[in-house]
């Protein structure tokens, strides 16, 4: 059984709770006290049917205000998989908290009310859902029930929405009509709709293929921790070495050429340890421990790959940034705090190329600044070397975060598309 | 050009993300320090430790907020498992807590240490100047929890503020503090109760014995079943009866409560565990059922 980490966006109005609550429910990973909890909740509120948003929001401020405000993670499986749902709210003020969610996410969940069609949001969903490079998206076209199950109605969205979907080379786009209320589509096939011939949500999100999502290709090993058991008592163990570390891409194997960087000194893998003994490869997203032929001097920042397929050790990158503080802007000349993979350093905003609008995708190049939840283009400068790929290749070796060297707060989210 | 499917499962995915953790606090902060109660949690939550550093030992020590009501059987455990590793224990009396005067136990037969605990972890942590401390807790225990970040940040009087958490992407964390906050670390956030059993089952890990189905002395209070004991203050009107039972989660005496089982084995409780409809919190803790937002108000305190 594997994991499929899935990020769902829409409102409440969209019928997101009741999806989620769905699933949960018929995966029996809601239980009867979360349930009476609920039921309880709903009618000392004097709400007429029970309303599962209260299994997700969780915090206080949230169940006053009746609005989600961050991002809830909530947990089920079936006999194929393990799932984990990042539930985000879809209101644009909470942006930042949609990117955190899909930045982990191997799918997408955008739910469309039938009866409205392809709204503002969706595209600004569908938009973020690409911009963090979430593999698989599903438009998820609920309340088919409102509109007749009809099947015309079904197929308008689909085509309105590939339309805008190509402006943004979505990557694998699927597309299921649903009634979550009435669970049409959404654990098994709806009888109500004859005419849909793919499968139910549930059913898609068991099958979707994930495992060759990763990268598996570029070799990159970045270093996290330097284990050196210094020990009295044993020999071999006073002088073991080994860079532990999680893979971020390719597969690594004992034997194998491997090229340090910022040294650029080549090396071999001697082998590649873990508490239950030697394995015979490594790949994302293993937590392993290299050992090394030759004694270089390497440290946490830096990074392992191959000689002849390296990142880039770059100083100048350029990248797709979400602002994410409130009140503190992001403006050229800037100081901040940079974390790629295991490095910290210090980064100089030298420019700020344009304001991307989120529902229109039109680009003002005039912006001075980024507030909370814009998103731009920005070229950084920093003040030591990274190791990078572009983020359409990579994902772990392609973003960072940004920090604020005064508050500590992350105030920024990265993806990068240059670097020299 | 790929001879295979690179599919890795559940429980490897799970714990290599734990171990990324666990390094990246190793590697970053001056002085972590890990909480272990010799609950199932922080069982599983040190054997990953063990692996994330093996062949060197753990480079940090554990600490025990110790009630003074907690099972002898999972004190016995927590001692012989320390032993066993070699590590170092730091135990945060609550006891002691209690006769310095900085806090005041509470009275009548719903008295409990449970809230008292913050006080002593708190003043423990800043004693011994920790700056992130491992906690066992999983998203899916409790709604509060399911919205806690990985790396969670604590101010200088130990608060969670909600509503102002750093956004966690990816596998990259935020450590920056400033002297006096600290981070609280929570490895196994997307485990669930099962995860850990499963793992519990995979690794033969050994867990205390009153995780397995014994009979015990016990009485009934708001449907649930409290262990009879000195440290538990039973009403007249709350008469003790022998019971087969396990315990689902380890806490303290006096606010977790026993299930009826017949489960011995690990196999046998994870049977019970996939039937049953009840959430381990809802079934077993009275700290649980003060309000809605019980353990919401609790962390931001500084608890767990």
């Amino acid at each position: 059984m594997d994991i499929l980490r899935f990020a769902t966006a829409g409102s409440v109005d969209d019928g997101k709770s009741t999806l989620i609550g769905r699933l949960l429910f018929d995966s029996k990973a809601i239980f009867e006290d979360q349930l009476e909890a609920v039921e309880r909740t709903s009618r000392d509120r004097g709400t007429e049917y029970t309303d599962l948003s209260l299994l997700t929001d969780g915090l206080r401020a949230e169940r006053e205000q009746g609005i989600t405000i961050d991002v809830a993670y909530r947990y089920f499986a079936t006999p194929k998989r393990k799932f984990i749902i990042a539930d985000t709210p879809g209101h644009i003020q909470y942006t930042r908290n949609m990117v955190t969610g899909a930045s982990t996410a191997d799918l997408a969940i955008i739910l469309i009310d039938a009866r409205k069609g392809v709204l503002e949001q969706s595209r600004r969903h569908a938009f973020l859902t690409t911009l963090l490079r979430v593999p698989h998206l599903v438009l998820a076209v609920n309340k088919m029930d409102l509109v007749d199950y009809s099947e015309a109605r079904f197929e308008e969205i689909r085509e309105e929405f590939t339309a805008f979907a190509s402006k943004l080379n979505a990557s694998d786009l699927t597309f299921i009509p649903i009634s979550a209320l009435h669970g049409d589509n959404v654990v098994s096939r709806s009888e109500n709709m004859p005419w849909y011939e793919g499968s139910s949500l549930l059913h898609h999100l068991e099958n979707v293929h994930i495992a060759s999502d990763r990268n598996l290709v570029d070799v990159r090993f970045p270093v996290q921790y330097v284990i050196r058991p210094h020990s009295a008592t044993s020999q071999e163990l006073h002088d073991y070495r080994g860079y532990a570390g999680q893979v971020a891409g390719g597969v690594l194997k004992p034997g194998d050429e491997v090229l340090h960087l910022p040294s650029g000194l080549t090396t071999t893998i001697t082998g590649i340890d873990t508490f239950e003994g030697p394995v015979e490869e490594a790949f994302a997203p293993m937590s392993v421990t290299l050992r090394l032929a030759d004694d270089i001097d390497i440290s946490r920042g830096d990074m392992i790959c191959r000689p002849n397929n390296q990142p880039e050790a770059a100083q100048e990158i350029d990248a797709m940034i979400c602002w994410m503080a409130d009140g503190l802007k992001l403006q050229p000349r800037s100081k901040l705090i940079i974390k790629h993979t295991t490095r910290t350093a210090r980064a100089l905003v030298r420019d700020l190329h344009y304001r991307l609008d989120v529902n229109t995708l039109h680009r003002d190049e005039s912006a001075a600044a980024l507030g909370l939840n814009e998103i731009g283009r920005v070229s950084l400068r920093t003040t030591q070397p990274l190791f990078v790929d572009d983020y359409a290749r990579n994902r772990l070796t392609g973003g960072f975060i940004l920090i604020d060297e005064a508050t500590n707060g992350t105030v920024g989210a990265g993806m990068i598309v240059d670097a020299r | 050009m790929l001879q295979r499917d690179y599919t890795t499962s559940q429980l490897d995915v799970l714990e290599a993300e734990a171990i990324h953790i666990m390094r990246e606090v190793a590697a970053e902060f001056e002085r972590p320090c890990l909480l272990f109660s010799g609950g199932k949690d922080s069982i599983v939550m040190l054997r990953v430790a063990e692996k994330a550093f093996w062949p060197a030992p753990i480079p940090f020590p554990l600490m025990h907020v110790d009630t003074g009501h907690n099972f002898p059987e999972v004190i016995e455990f927590r001692d012989r498992r320390v032993a066993e590793l070699g590590a170092r224990l730091v135990v945060a009396s609550v006891q002691a807590s209690i006769d310095a005067g900085r806090v005041v136990e509470q009275t009548g037969r719903r008295a409990s240490r449970n809230r008292l605990q913050t006080t002593t972890l708190l003043d423990a942590i800043e004693e011994h100047e920790f700056d992130a401390v491992f906690g066992g807790a999983r998203r899916d225990e409790e709604k509060a929890r399911a919205k806690e970040r990985v790396f969670s940040f604590r101010d200088e009087f130990g608060q969670w503020d909600p509503k102002n958490q750093r956004p966690e992407l990816w596998n990259l964390y935020n450590t920056k503090i400033s002297r006096g906050e600290h981070i609280r670390v929570f490895p196994l956030s997307n485990w669930t109760e099962l995860d850990v059993w499963h793992y519990i089952r995979r690794e033969g890990i050994e867990i205390p014995s009153i995780y397995f189905s014994h009979t015990r002395a016990v009485f009934e209070r708001d449907g649930m079943l409290l262990s009879d004991s000195e440290v538990v203050q039973r009403g007249e009107d709350e008469p003790p009866f022998e019971a087969v039972v396990r315990y689902r989660t380890v806490g303290d005496m006096t606010c977790t409560g026993a299930v009826a089982s017949t489960a011995t084995t690990i196999d046998q409780i994870i049977d019970e565990i996939s039937a049953t409809r009840i959430t381990e919190r809802g079934a077993t803790r009275a700290d649980d059922r003060a309000s809605e937002a019980a353990m919401e108000d609790r962390k931001k305190e500084g608890y767990f």
